[in-house]
């Protein structure tokens, strides 16, 4: 049997990191010139760590999947990131981060990553002020915060509703000034397809360039992925188009650990789906949550009547309307976790309760906000949301509830990592939301961000230095050595393998057929019965798309539809691997909601004495499902307890 | 209310970058209204792929306005006719039923066509990595509350700060110009404390490398700003030049 080694430093948690640091190997100044590390991804974790890499004098080579490193769909997080600076005097500290962060995810994380990433998250906050990020400010001329999911404390920094954007922005302004300097290589409009092992490290990849078509080999002493997560598996998500879990499965097919690939997260405030055509979903920030009522009729022929379109949310009287997260969670509101929120929308629906023709919707309702601090004061705050939710919907929000709907929006199982962030191939790294580490079953809102920079900026700079210490006798090895061959020879075959097919459905049509699988199988209630029929579904999906897929055009030029069809191929053997590990966890537990398993109250009942370890998978070939390993999950500084919003 | 039309397009398509481009003529019946753009786009790529053609490339990739990636001439305007939107955003309720309607990639000698609708907007980032940025390392930055900045300052930085770097501003120009982009980072950067020890150094550096990458003068037409997804203000230029200006005296 295979054991698992997490690398946790000894001693108190509050020391860990500060002994690690204060202990581990250095490389220096002229060594770091002869070593190249190549990331991959350009997102927040990406670009920050290429950056500080490239600052701190390595070699780096950077690779995008857009056609500049500023469009990675980190840019798309609208609301916040958390740090535990206690600006607000409002009882927060590195310790209650820590805490609500561990709680928020169920406590299915480990305790030493999740207390340094909430101790480096007053770096970020500086950092970003260091390099211009325009966070949002008081009359005072001091910075603001506001308060957001699974948190009594307002620490979420923000720049309008465009945090995120603002957050790259700033790790991208860093990283164009290293490309000026030389440091990092840029190559924009670039697939990584495969990962390069020699004599058991990772020494390199097997990338695609978009553009020509042409697969290029390039070679590093270390290989960092910071490819973001899978959530297009489920086609329909609010990940942008080209997201995609190739990466993760291409490295777990050469020995990396997939770790709880079926903890995803589902966020409650989505704009819900219009039509079969629709291609993503949209995300109304979760910071709408501060000052938007979330609410369905109380009365079922209400409820009716509005999907008949006889009745308008305005015409419903204050006491008709429930405002059932209220009603259940009294001390956390409209501001219970995300997964809490998006079952209870389910719910409600389910019973017959939703909005919109379809029934899918509840109301996310501003009037009240709108009545007490005036339309001006809401505009200012959301005035960006309510203009996309308008250009979308067609509908004013300012004068008419919102609709929202629950939707797939992050994975928090990823690429299993130790806590240097180093995957079970020695000298393979992957940090954001590529990696399983700090959010354990669910993860809080504006956390992602905190979580991407944190790898970034502050962890993976000095953890990658322990193992290149050890390389740098290790010479730029040439890219026409066997191993590279046989990369290069083993994806080739696969392109021409799939040109070949010449079938009669296009790749889009197979996507969004296994997209209906996950919805509905392995979503936000699954059962042994679900999770068992997505298995065999996804089986005949598979076996469909290598025998009836069709791509236009010639396999060695650019072609948008084979770097799709790359791509679904690898959502396949994803939406296989969280359907196994779904039907492994028999406990619910944050994102993972196992319908026979939950309290009376219809709260997510985790078995702690069975489940209390991070499931990772070991390929073990094509033929046979992978060996599960476990990372037993040691909780030594904090007591688990059934997660509680509300009282 | 959700309805559905015909339509006809006008679609450029061009093999590559060397291979000579010409318009093709496409139908499309029963588009529902609530459709986007880009999904209307993706039905008729499905609809090409169908009848075993070669789908149209375009760039596009968050479809929710903020990446930046989509582009796209669309009756003559960068990012169509609606206003304050990207092309991902803009919906079909907005074109009448039986138009017909002509897409073309940008049309910009520092933007060159890559295939059909996608063009090369690495001059955008080569303008950025000429001095767009703070010149600070990882680390060993002041607190974040150290420097207090008045509200109205750290306002105007966030809105020159919501550029997404699409080029429409380019795009639009007669002249062809990045003036708007270039003064949107130039006046982000200078307006806060962070930046303005290098405000002069940056000016010079980005209009340089702007200039040598063939991108033309402002002539103050306001193009830009009328169809800037992000309604980023020309009063960005003036700042720019001011910026601009002050570095030269130096000199």
């Amino acid at each position: 049997m295979t054991t698992i080694d997490a690398k946790i430093p000894k001693g108190p948690l509050a020391e860990k990191w500060k002994e690690y640091k204060a202990h581990q190997k250095l490389v220096n100044p002229s060594n770091k010139r002869r070593l190249d590390i190549i990331v991959v991804g350009t997102g927040l974790a990406g670009a920050s760590a290429a950056a500080s890499l490239g600052e701190m004098g390595f070699n780096v080579l950077n690779f995008c999947i857009q056609d500049s490193p500023r469009r990675a769909h980190s840019i798309a997080a609208q609301g916040g990131i958390n740090a535990a600076k206690n600006y607000p005097n409002d009882g927060d500290s590195v310790y209650r981060l820590f805490y609500d962060t561990i709680k928020g995810g169920d406590y299915r994380a480990r305790e030493a990553n999740v207390y340094r990433l909430a101790e480096v998250s007053n770096s970020i906050i500086d950092q970003c002020v260091a390099q211009g990020v325009p966070f949002a400010r008081e009359y005072g001329g001091l910075l603001d915060n506001r308060s957001f999911g699974g948190a009594q404390v307002s620490r979420t920094f923000y720049a309008k509703g465009q945090t995120g954007q603002q957050l790259l922005l700033g790790a991208y302004s860093a990283l164009s000034r290293q490309i000026k300097k030389g440091s990092v290589k840029m190559y924009s409009r670039y697939e990584m397809l495969d990962v390069v092992i020699i004599e058991g490290r990772a020494r390199g990849i097997i990338a695609r360039n978009l553009v020509t078509g042409k697969i290029e080999r390039f070679f590093a002493h270390a290989v960092v992925i910071g490819t973001g997560g899978y959530g297009n598996a489920f086609f329909l998500s609010t990940n942008a188009m080209a997201s995609n879990g190739s990466v993760a499965v291409q490295v777990y097919k050469k020995g990396a650990y997939f770790a709880n690939p079926c903890y995803a997260q589902i966020h409650p405030t989505c704009i819900p789906v219009h039509g079969e055509f629709q291609s993503k979903l949209t995300l109304m920030s979760e910071s709408l949550r501060n000052d938007g009522r979330i609410w369905v009729p109380k009365k079922k022929e209400d409820a009716e009547a509005i999907r008949a379109g006889k009745l308008k949310p305005t015409q419903i009287k204050e006491d008709d309307r429930d405002y059932y997260l209220e009603r259940r969670y009294p001390a956390f509101g409209n501001l219970v976790p995300r997964d809490v929120a998006s079952r209870a929308a389910k719910e409600r629906c389910d019973a017959g309760f939703g909005v919109n023709a379809t029934g899918l919707a509840v109301y996310l309702d501003f009037s009240e906000a709108i009545n007490r601090l005036g339309k001006d004061v809401v505009a200012a705050k959301y005035g960006n949301l309510f203009q996309m939710y308008e250009k979308i919907v067609d509908e004013n929000p300012y004068e008419t509830p919102m609709m929202i709907y629950p939707a797939i929006h992050y994975t928090m199982g990823g690429i299993w990592v130790d806590y240097e962030l180093q995957t079970s191939i020695p000298g393979l790294f992957a940090i954001g939301e590529a990696n399983f580490s700090d959010h354990g079953a669910n993860r809080l809102g504006a956390s992602a961000l905190m979580q991407g920079l944190a790898d970034g900026y502050f962890v993976l700079p000095y953890t990658i230095q322990n193992y290149l210490a050890d390389q740098i006798r290790v010479p730029r090895l040439s890219t026409d050595a066997p191993e590279f061959v046989a990369a290069e020879k083993e994806v080739n075959d696969k392109v021409k393998k799939l040109m070949s097919v010449q079938g009669k459905r296009s790749v889009d049509s197979i996507h969004k057929e296994l997209g209906h699988v996950m919805w509905e199988c392995v979503g936000m209630g699954r059962t042994k019965e679900t999770l068992e029929k997505a298995l065999a579904r996804i089986k005949e999906i598979r076996k469909e798309f290598w025998s009836n897929v069709y791509i236009p055009g010639d396999g060695s030029l650019m072609n948008n539809e084979l770097e799709k069809a790359l791509r679904v191929a690898d959502f396949i053997e994803i939406g296989n691997l969280m359907a196994l590990d779904g039907l492994n966890r028999e406990e619910s537990c944050g994102g993972h909601f196992r319908e026979e398993y939950q309290t009376e109250e219809g709260e997510a009942l985790r078995k702690d004495d069975k489940f209390s370890y991070a499931s990772c998978w070991k390929y073990a070939g094509e033929e046979s499902d992978p060996e599960l390993i476990k990372e037993v999950l040691d909780y030594e500084f904090i007591v688990r307890q059934q997660r509680n919003y509300k009282s | 209310m959700e309805k559905s039309i015909n339509i006809t397009l006008k679609v450029w398509r061009q093999k590559d970058a060397k291979a000579k481009g010409a318009f093709e003529t496409y139908k499309l019946d029963g588009i529902s209204t609530d459709t986007s753009f880009l999904e209307m786009l993706d039905i008729l790529n499905e609809k090409l792929i169908t009848e075993r053609k070669e789908p149209i490339a375009f760039d596009h990739d968050c479809r929710e306005g903020i990446c930046g990636m989509c582009s796209l001439y669309i009756n003559g305007h960068p990012h169509g006719p609606d206003e304050d939107v990207t092309t991902c955003q803009l919906h079909m309720r907005k074109f009448k039923d039986g138009e017909t309607i002509t897409v073309e990639p940008w049309r910009l000698a520092a933007f060159p066509v890559i295939k059909d609708l996608m063009v090369n907007r690495n001059a955008y980032d080569q303008i950025i990595q000429a001095g767009g940025y703070v010149s600070i390392n990882t680390g060993g930055v002041p607190d974040a509350n150290a420097i207090a900045i008045p509200k109205p300052i750290a306002d105007e930085a966030m809105d020159a700060a919501a550029c997404i770097g699409c080029g429409a501003c380019a795009a639009a120009c007669k002249n062809g110009s990045a003036m708007l982009f270039v003064s949107a980072k130039v006046s982000q950067l200078a307006l806060l404390p962070q930046g303005k020890i290098e405000a002069a150094a940056r000016a010079k550096a980005m209009v340089a490398k702007m200039d040598e990458l063939g991108f033309g003068n402002c002539t103050n037409t306001r193009a830009c700003e009328a169809e800037c997804p992000k309604s980023i203000s020309i009063s960005h230029i003036a700042r720019l030049n001011r910026e601009f200006l002050c570095a030269k005296i130096k000199d």
